[in-house]
């Protein structure tokens, strides 16, 4: 007689202590994803962590990380109170001291308001992986320092900007393919970093639809793993796959020319006048706006005049004389060349050209001939009415592994090229933006440059150049920043260059700083690049015997590589300790059709002396009497970080939680500060999400009323188009200023002005990385990346008793047949050496890998010591770092920061590495290195978690006697 | 009932989801803790009541491909492992075919690891007890939780949908008709050993076909360009 379920339950023992347990929401902060997730407590343990099936990230799932945020909880490599450097001790050497919060804050007080009195430049403060930007640059704009950044300028700057500078909004946090109505879907390179769960969540979506996923990587793991195909192409070498992809398109006429005409700038006329001063810039009519010829009147008129007819392509007199084309007569001249045909780009991308050809043909295929309409009216710019919104289904994402090199901006370029040549940028079925993306072209916002004593910046530290005017240069060209952005080496460093700081600051080169304050960055390990050289510049003396960097301040949450290199450690919460903002002010966690924001509250009750990171700026502000953060009376503010986030307002009804606001506390998005704002998003699962209407959920770009709302929101700041811009202007103002063809400022030396010159093609182009540019091909045959392992990766969690359980140490992983001709055995150790270093690593053999490419996962190797980890670690003794291998400047040109020359983003994928087995009988990798000497846990014990007590199941005396 | 799971590797990423909430649910479970062994030394290990396993695998003339493998007790109709327990531990249960252990009666003889051929079993060494999936018997009955929530840690959480739980008796369950619409697999049929959960290969890739390319190219290239009349 079959039973049910609840007479099933009914013999069985009560598992769970339900009265004892509580459960409460907040956000994942195992990597950057912001899942919401739910935890259940009992007696401040956690029995649970689950994906909250609400929220509008993760719908209920969660990764492996995100289930192992109970280790991370429990990890003994938690900084349990503030410390600073033993007297006497060296610095690097890990002998500290603990003293209070107050001892500790009156130390930095006392020093940052002298810096502040005097020269605020000396303070430079960058953020690591933290998701506080909005705050941190705030705290910095107050303080008075351009000296800030976060860590995109070594993460993905180059995905960021290219889609700034191109369709106004990009991947990742920018936007997302449209996995409920996409047919093909190409991902570009390395993503297993960003998203986390929304990419997963989409492929199982794709997989059942029948909708075709392409991957593009040299290595096939991750999500490579479930691709329909995979493309093994050679790294860095995607600019030339997409260009030349573009090729086909064109020379075939498949693309979609009405997108072109009305939402591209490709119809815009462009000035050809070689030498002249206005060589390659926009034609502009009396009122400023750009310019198109009209087929109708056989005239040249006005960008905005919706009378017209525009000629795509054409090549004209104006009435004042002036040589004109448009932009996609210049788009058909570049990539019709041979250069860009399959059978060119072939040779450099590794790909066959009947494949390139083919793939192509395929995405023109489901562009134009599974093109899906969906019925909803809707107004442009014009004020003109649509029926309906019409959809080219094609898809794709890119992140790290086309930012990574030094070409990653215009081959982010070319992608958004081929995205707009097909028509699927914010169509059904493309690339969504996510709001508050779309911006104009380029976001309104200038970097400063003026500093005084005791005076805020007058605007944010970074910003969105368009023109050499905006450098952030003295009247020399030199540099004025610390990390260099903004200056003829890195012009477009929208999100700084914080991988340059230690070795600028530490050369006085352009100037020595007092205090590096870090958070939440390891820049004494894996995030430099050089880390060996990087740890002895951390230390590094004058003559004086005065460290070159005076006074480095850490601010963790555990004991990373880089604590050991701080003067005064501030120990943060954990992500369940503490109030959190995922703001739309910041990075935002939107939804294609949803404007979302989120918080985290405190879940557990920490049990050490440590403060979140964020209590302690609004702290150190008020102590500062930073002018935001006092009032009236000279006293401060804010009473801590809960009541600045209600009561802050960036301009009136603007915050940084967007729900729940005003008076009746059902006021989104804008509204007074509402005083049970906090408690309005805890009752809501600590997330608010503002969906859509269905009018808004594309062609926001040239959506007259999304736009009209955008712009009450401050997202925009007018309703104008924002015209893609395929051709970029602003990139040609920097080689007119190159070509000395400019009142502004100009490049100070032959090689800024050559380098200007070739990088800054107003339409996307491919060239060589770099570094690879610069030594023998020959010499150093492999191209060496790293993959981002799905368990570990952001989670900083080689201490996680869990997740080290499934990776403890990394290998090399290279192609069996070359592996084999060099005479490498699976699992034997070889030399790997670049121009810059040389490291030991053990091999693993593979097939479905690129095979001149090696790699390794990212982030597993650790520095013995730290972690909490004991010295015979595998991390440390067998894991390793790539790091080592990549300098900071260029080969041949010292002081030339090793990244993009127009974005400055790290270019970690351009090394290139020789191999060759290693015969020493040693089973460890190469460097080794001793570490601290206070080594906060070195447990070689078992651990056994549990939370509460466990209830056995017994099996009855019956069964056991009567079943076999 | 006959409850069990259907894993697809279509879409298995290998991102170990499944294998760690498997982790945080089990060791606080009816079967915890389990004991985490140099938890912050070397050779760190532990039971894992659900692992994920990357394969290469490579056909002639083909590209190899990367197949993630997640392996948790399959709860056989014919479960050797039981048979062999001598001290009665092991059990295959009769109203919903959950093969469990008591972990009172259990004496870590590892003879049951040893009977079963998909490796699915592991001994927590520290305690000297046996254990395995228990298919979340703790969670899929508890009639305090959610409805939507009484199903194993594992499907609760993976991203890509790929663990479906649920009723093979039932024809009408998600799981037995993912299993007839998906064709879905026993792992080692030849065995007898009659696996009740069901693996669902991967999907043929889909077929997109190119578009037409023009056979004169006469008003392709710049100098043949014809431009349209399309209002801006």
């Amino acid at each position: 007689m079959p039973q049910s379920p609840a007479d099933i339950a009914a013999k069985l023992p009560r598992f769970e202590n339900h009265a004892e347990q509580e459960t409460h929401f907040t956000t994942c902060y195992m990597c950057a994803c912001r899942c919401g997730i739910k935890v259940t407590t009992e007696n401040e343990q956690i029995r649970f962590i689950q994906g909250n099936r609400n929220h509008p990230v993760n719908k209920g799932v969660l990764c492996g990380k995100g289930n192992a945020g109970i280790m991370k909880q429990n990890s003994p490599a938690k900084l349990k109170h503030p410390m600073r450097r033993k007297s006497g001790s060296e610095r690097g050497s890990g002998e500290f001291e603990a003293i209070s919060w107050d001892e500790a804050l009156d130390i930095l007080t006392k020093r940052l308001k002298n810096i502040r009195d005097t020269d605020p430049k000396k303070l430079a403060f960058f953020t690591g992986r933290d998701q506080m930007q909005a705050l941190t640059g705030l705290w910095a704009s107050q303080f008075g320092t351009i000296n800030w950044a976060a860590h995109g300028g070594f993460c993905s700057v180059n995905m960021a900007s290219a889609g700034l500078y191109t369709t106004g909004h990009s991947f990742w946090e920018f936007g997302d393919p449209d996995w409920d109505n996409t047919r093909y879907f190409m991902l570009w390179g390395v993503a297993e970093d960003h998203a986390s769960n929304p990419i997963k969540i989409g492929l199982e979506k794709l997989k059942k639809r029948g909708a075709k996923f392409v991957a593009i990587n040299p290595v096939r793991t991750g999500y490579q793993a479930i691709a329909d195909e995979w493309i093994a192409i050679k790294p860095g070498t995607d600019g030339i796959f997409a260009l030349s992809m573009v090729h086909v398109l064109l020379r075939e006429r498949l693309i979609d020319e009405e997108f072109l005409v009305r939402y591209t700038n490709a119809p815009q006329l462009i000035i050809q006048n070689p030498g002249g001063n206005n060589d390659g810039l926009v034609h502009r009519d009396q009122d400023g706006n750009p310019t198109l010829w009209c087929q109708s009147s056989e005239q040249v008129t006005s960008a905005l005049n919706t009378d017209a007819n525009p000629a795509l392509v054409g090549e004209y007199t104006t009435d004042d004389g002036v040589l004109v084309k448009t932009a996609m007569s210049l788009i058909l001249e570049s990539y019709l060349d041979e250069q860009y045909a399959p059978e060119q780009a072939a040779k450099v991308c590794g790909i066959d050209a009947a494949d390139i050809e083919r793939l192509a043909l395929e995405m023109a295929h489901v562009a134009f001939k599974e093109t899906i309409e969906i019925k909803t009216p809707w107004v442009d710019w014009a004020g003109r009415e649509h029926e309906s919104f019409i959809g080219r289904p094609v898809s794709m994402h890119a992140m790290r592994g086309v930012s990574a090199h030094s070409n990653g901006f215009q081959t982010c370029r070319g992608i958004h090229l081929l995205q707009a040549l097909l028509g699927t940028v914010d169509c059904p079925g493309g690339h969504l933006a996510k709001p508050p993306y779309p911006k104009h072209i380029a976001p309104p916002i200038k970097p400063a440059k003026a500093m005084a004593p005791n005076t805020p910046l007058n605007s944010p530290p970074l910003g969105f150049p368009t023109s050499p005017d905006d450098l952030v240069i003295d009247d020399d060209g030199n540099p004025l920043r610390i990390d260099k952005a903004y200056s003829w080496d890195a012009p477009l460093a929208n999100h700084g260059l914080m991988h340059m700081v230690i070795k600028n600051a530490v050369n006085a080169d352009p100037y020595p700083i007092d205090t590096l304050i870090l958070f939440m960055a390891n820049m004494a390990w894996n995030s430099s690049m050089n880390t060996a050289q990087t740890m002895e510049m951390l230390k590094a003396k004058n003559d004086d015997g005065e460290y070159k960097i005076p006074f480095i301040v850490c601010s963790d949450a555990f004991h990373s590589e880089t604590v050991d290199f701080a003067d005064l450690i501030l120990p943060d919460t954990t992500y369940l300790e503490r109030y959190d903002t995922i703001s739309i002010l910041d990075r935002p966690i939107s939804e294609a059709h949803m404007a979302c924001d989120a918080i985290r509250q405190p879940i557990i009750n920490p049990d050490r002396d440590v403060r979140p990171w964020q209590e302690v700026l609004i702290d150190l502000a008020g102590r500062l009497k930073f002018p935001q953060f006092t009032n009236d009376e000279g006293k401060p503010r804010y009473e801590g970080y809960e009541d600045f986030i209600v009561n802050y307002e960036k301009s009136p009804g603007i915050g940084f939680l967007a729900g729940w606001r005003g008076d009746n506390q059902n006021d989104h998005l804008l509204g007074e500060p509402n005083p049970e704002q906090w408690e309005r998003y805890k009752e809501n699962e600590c997330f608010f999400e503002f969906e859509f209407p269905d009018n808004f959920k594309y062609f926001r770009h040239a959506n007259k009323e999304y736009l009209e709302f955008a712009q009450s929101l401050g997202w925009v700041n007018c309703t104008d188009q924002i015209v893609i811009e395929l051709y970029s202007e602003k990139l040609q103002s920097f080689r007119l200023a190159a070509l000395g063809q400019s009142d502004g400022p100009q490049p100070q030396t032959q090689a800024q002005r050559d380098r200007i010159l070739r990088y800054f093609e107003p339409l996307p182009i491919y060239y060589q990385p770099l570094e690879q540019q610069e030594i023998t091909k020959d010499e150093y045959p492999f191209f060496a990346i790293t993959q981002r392992p799905m368990h570990m990766y952001h989670s900083w969690d080689s201490q996680n008793s869990w997740l080290r359980q499934i990776t403890s140490h990394n290998y090399l992983y290279m192609s069996e047949s070359k592996a084999l001709e060099l005479g490498i055995a699976d699992l034997g150790w070889v030399w790997v050496e670049s121009h810059n270093a040389k490291i030991r690593a053990q091999v693993k053999h593979m097939q479905g890998v690129q095979a001149d490419t090696v790699w390794t996962w990212n982030a597993i190797g650790k520095r013995k010591g730290n972690w909490g980890l004991s010295k015979d670690a595998p991390e440390s003794n067998k894991g390793f770092l790539l790091n080592h291998l990549i300098s900071e400047s260029l080969p041949k040109q010292d002081g030339i920061t090793n990244s993009d020359p127009i974005t400055g983003q790290a270019a970690w994928y351009d090394l290139k590495v020789k191999i060759t087995p290693c015969y020493e009988k040693d089973d460890k990798s190469w460097p080794q290195f001793e570490g601290t000497k206070n080594p906060m846990t070195a447990s070689t014990q078992d651990q056994s978690y549990q939370c509460g007590e466990s209830v056995n199941l017994k099996r009855s005396l019956k069964d056991s006697l009567f079943k076999k | 009932m006959k409850l069990g799971l259907t894993v697809d590797l279509d879409t298995c990423v290998g991102c170990h989801g499944c294998a760690t909430a498997c982790k945080q649910w089990n060791s606080s479970g009816t079967i915890g803790p389990l004991t985490d062994l140099n938890a912050y030394a070397d050779e760190p290990d532990g039971p894992w009541l659900n692992r994920i396993r990357t394969y290469e695998v490579k056909a002639e003339n083909e590209v190899s491909k990367t197949v993630h493998f997640p392996m948790s007790c399959l709860h056989c109709e014919n479960a050797e492992c039981v048979t062999v327990c001598p001290t009665g531990a092991s059990y295959k249960r009769e109203e919903d075919g959950i093969v469990l252990v008591d972990q009172d009666k259990c004496m870590g003889c590892n003879l049951c690891a040893w009977a079963c051929p998909y490796g699915a079993r592991e001994l927590d060494e520290a305690q000297g007890v046996m254990k395995k999936c228990t298919l979340c018997v703790d969670r899929i009955y508890d009639q305090e939780l959610e409805p939507e929530d009484r199903q194993p840690a594992c499907v609760l959480t993976c991203p890509t949908g790929s663990r479906k739980f649920g009723d093979f008796d039932d024809p009408t369950s998600e799981v037995s008709l993912l299993t007839a619409s998906r064709k879905g697999v026993d792992l080692m049929p030849e065995l007898g050993y009659a696996p009740t959960n069901k693996y669902l290969p991967p999907r043929a890739a889909p077929q997109v076909p190119t578009h037409a390319t023009s056979t004169s190219s006469s008003d392709a290239g710049i100098k043949g360009w014809i431009n349209k009349m399309i209002a801006r």
